[in-house]
């Protein structure tokens, strides 16, 4: 998705809802399996075919749903190919400037203690321009998720080199591959936010298969439940995909996931609280 | 004693800072800046004790987004800096104008361009009052000339900042931030609006609110930037302020704000005693600025005379103000260093006898 292509892309959103052929009604031989969460507006996502943002929004309306958080949650979008967040999720939001999203959450939160706030930003948004806010917003441990993606570019501006992108990795700005003893290594966020005392839960997931779709679903749960103890922040880097810039089909950029991006970024955990810590949280949340 | 009055001594930025916690500011967000610095320490000092948020960010990149996200969930926030940092702040405040969002800010302007120096200056003129971030928009400008208007101009402020939804400015100078007058605070009702349009979570009664600046079909764009300029229409019309000394015999009209109108002030008396026939119009607001008055006044002048501490930028405006009908001088000195009523009165002087 290119700028190009975003100006192009809405000439008439309002009207492209999506029509089921049967029409509202389900045949009585039909079984329900599966439901688009309330909590997303019916605007058809702009994002490329197999991207890994739309999973994601998907994931974050049924997150809202099931912790029925839709009334109690802003979100904060980014710069990036998810510029329009805000016309999917069926919450407020406010749009920030490119990498300022935790500083605008930091703003929102202060005056919104009671509330749920999450950013949602690219690598290029939370990793290169935005990480100044990004480290200090943690380290000031703001009650707020973050939620990362990483496709190791930069999608919007279309495909180039992102803070994130691999050793080697062609982009439009490293045509000959990324050259580490020229540009540095791609940085790892979690790691490097981990330590910091303000980082609550820090976790790396991704969404290139279903079962790790359904873990980062847990992961988003976690990020939004773990706001009400007030402990610190919440950073869910989601390793995701890219196939029109990677140039890659979609099947493909989910294999080179599983084959190059993970052996980079490993999945699992970073920092979690201990589950005596979330019982004793649990406890004085109880007795409030 | 009720209704005793609250006098105090303060510096400028202290009265500035004690009015945004009388005038029910429920955020501030800031960074470190000489000739400033006294807004985060008096705030940091006094908010625990009462009430609201106080909060020293990472930079003023991170404090202007911090107000963009506060006023966006409808609270009153300000901010304050010195020149280069408000240069840091420009993006965030483009976007805050397209937004909508209302907030008040204090420049404290210092010399420049660059680090320059901290001693006081009026070089941001032009950045105030034409924008000063990217694309169209105004800010709304007042320019305080005592220590009592940095106090009464935050609830002036905060109001024009509600009524339109746009960002308001004080922009005053170091000299002024930094000195030490009597100041009064009067009892005052504080009213604050209701914000339907905040991000204070999406209820079953109404759809979702956005707070965006981002508008990327073009005729949406053009159609808010038709809101916007209707807007700043509305504000010209109607927030025009300005005070008058001795304009209505005056052949020559000096124009100056914030500390050089101080300066003027004397020079206009100095040289009533010359016999010069000489009044003083100073622009309370540098955005609305008042051009149509102006324009009144020069009917009847034979010159008018800009003292600035910058190489001369309201001029432009005055200039533009006359319509070329009565020349337009500009004296100044820069760098930090503050004309006398004296140097002034000398180069009226020579204006003069040129221009007769
Ligand atoms: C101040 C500023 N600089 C540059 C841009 C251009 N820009 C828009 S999006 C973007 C990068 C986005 O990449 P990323 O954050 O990784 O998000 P993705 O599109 O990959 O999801 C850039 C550089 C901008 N909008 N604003
Ligand atoms: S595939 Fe890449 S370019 Fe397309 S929407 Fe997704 S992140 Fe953006
Ligand atoms: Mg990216």
């Amino acid at each position: 998705m290119s700028d190009k292509d975003l100006l192009s892309k809405d000439k008439n959103i309002e009207e492209m809802v999506l029509e089921s052929p049967q029409g509202d009604k389900i045949p009585e031989d039909y079984q329900l399996v599966y439901e688009k969460p309330t909590t997303l507006t019916d605007t058809r996502f702009h994002y490329c075919p197999g991207c890994g943002h739309s999973t994601v929004h998907k994931l974050l309306g049924e997150v809202f749903q099931e912790l029925d958080i839709q009334e109690n949650t802003i979100g904060v979008a980014p710069v990036g190919c998810s510029v329009f967040a805000y016309d999917y999720l069926d919450i407020d939001m406010q749009e920030a400037a490119h990498g300022r999203a935790t500083a605008v959450a930091t703003g929102i939160k202060r005056m919104l203690p009671d509330k749920y706030v999450f950013t949602y930003q690219g690598d290029g948004d939370l990793a290169a321009i935005g990480t100044a806010e990004t480290i200090h917003t943690i380290n000031r441990g703001e009650a707020i998720l973050i939620v990362f993606i990483n496709n190791a570019v930069y999608g919007m501006t279309s495909g180039q080199m992102a803070p994130t992108t691999l050793p080697g990795m062609k982009t439009t700005t490293s045509p000959y591959g990324r050259d580490i003893s020229l540009v540095g290594s791609p940085m790892k966020m979690c790691e490097l936010i981990a330590p910091l005392p303000g980082a609550f839960y820090v976790t790396r997931q991704s969404v290139h298969t279903a079962g790790n779709v359904r873990k980062t679903k847990k992961a988003l749960i976690n990020g939004f439940k773990y706001q009400k103890y007030r402990k610190g922040t919440s950073f869910v880097e989601i390793i995701s995909n890219c196939p029109s810039n990677w140039k890659m089909t979609p099947l493909q950029s989910n294999k080179f996931i599983e084959t190059d991006m993970l052996e980079y970024y490993p999945l699992g955990d970073v920092k979690v609280p201990s589950r005596e810590e979330i019982k004793e949280l649990d406890a004085k949340e109880g007795n409030k | 004693m009720e209704n005793k009055e609250d006098i105090r001594l303060m510096k400028g930025n202290e009265a500035f800072a004690e009015a945004g916690i009388q005038a029910g500011c429920d955020a501030y967000f800031g960074y470190p800046i000489t000739p400033q610095s006294e807004v985060l320490e008096y705030l940091s000092r006094e908010v625990p004790k009462r009430s609201g948020v106080v909060l020293q960010a990472e930079s003023e990149v991170a404090a202007i987004n911090m107000i963009y996200g506060a006023a966006g969930a409808g609270a009153r926030v300000m901010t304050s800096s010195s020149s280069p940092g408000i240069s840091l702040m420009q993006e965030g405040l483009s976007y805050i104008a397209a937004a909508e969002l209302p907030c008040l800010l204090l420049n404290i302007n210092r010399g420049g361009p660059g680090l320059g120096t901290i001693q006081p200056s009026q070089g941001d003129y032009f950045q105030a009052t034409k924008g000063g971030g990217h694309g169209d928009y105004y800010l709304i400008v007042l320019a305080p000339s005592s220590v009592q208007e940095m106090a009464d101009f935050v609830f002036l402020g905060f109001e024009l900042a509600d009524k339109y939804r746009n960002p308001v400015m004080m922009l005053s100078d170091g000299a002024i931030g930094q000195m030490m007058e009597k100041v009064i605070f009067r009892k005052r009702d504080v009213k604050k609006i209701k914000k339907p349009w905040a991000t204070t979570g999406k209820t079953k009664d109404r759809a979702r609110n956005i707070i965006t600046s981002l508008f990327i079909k073009p005729e949406k764009m053009e159609e808010v930037n038709n809101k916007l300029k209707e807007k700043y229409e509305e504000i010209n019309k109607n927030e025009v302020r300005y005070q008058e000394i001795l304009t209505e015999d005056a052949e020559y009209l000096l124009v100056a704000y914030g500390l050089s109108a101080r300066i003027s002030h004397k020079t206009v008396e100095l040289a009533r005693e010359q016999g010069y026939k000489v009044g003083l119009l100073r622009p309370i607001t540098l955005y609305p600025f008042p051009s149509k008055r102006i324009y009144e006044l020069s009917q009847n002048l034979k010159g008018a005379m800009t003292l600035e501490m910058n190489s001369g930028q309201m001029v432009e405006d005055v200039r533009l103000a006359v319509e070329g009908k009565i020349p337009v001088h500009y004296y100044g000195r820069m760098g930090g260093i503050i004309p006398s009523p004296d140097e002034a009165l000398e180069q009226l002087e020579i204006f003069i006898k040129q221009n007769n």
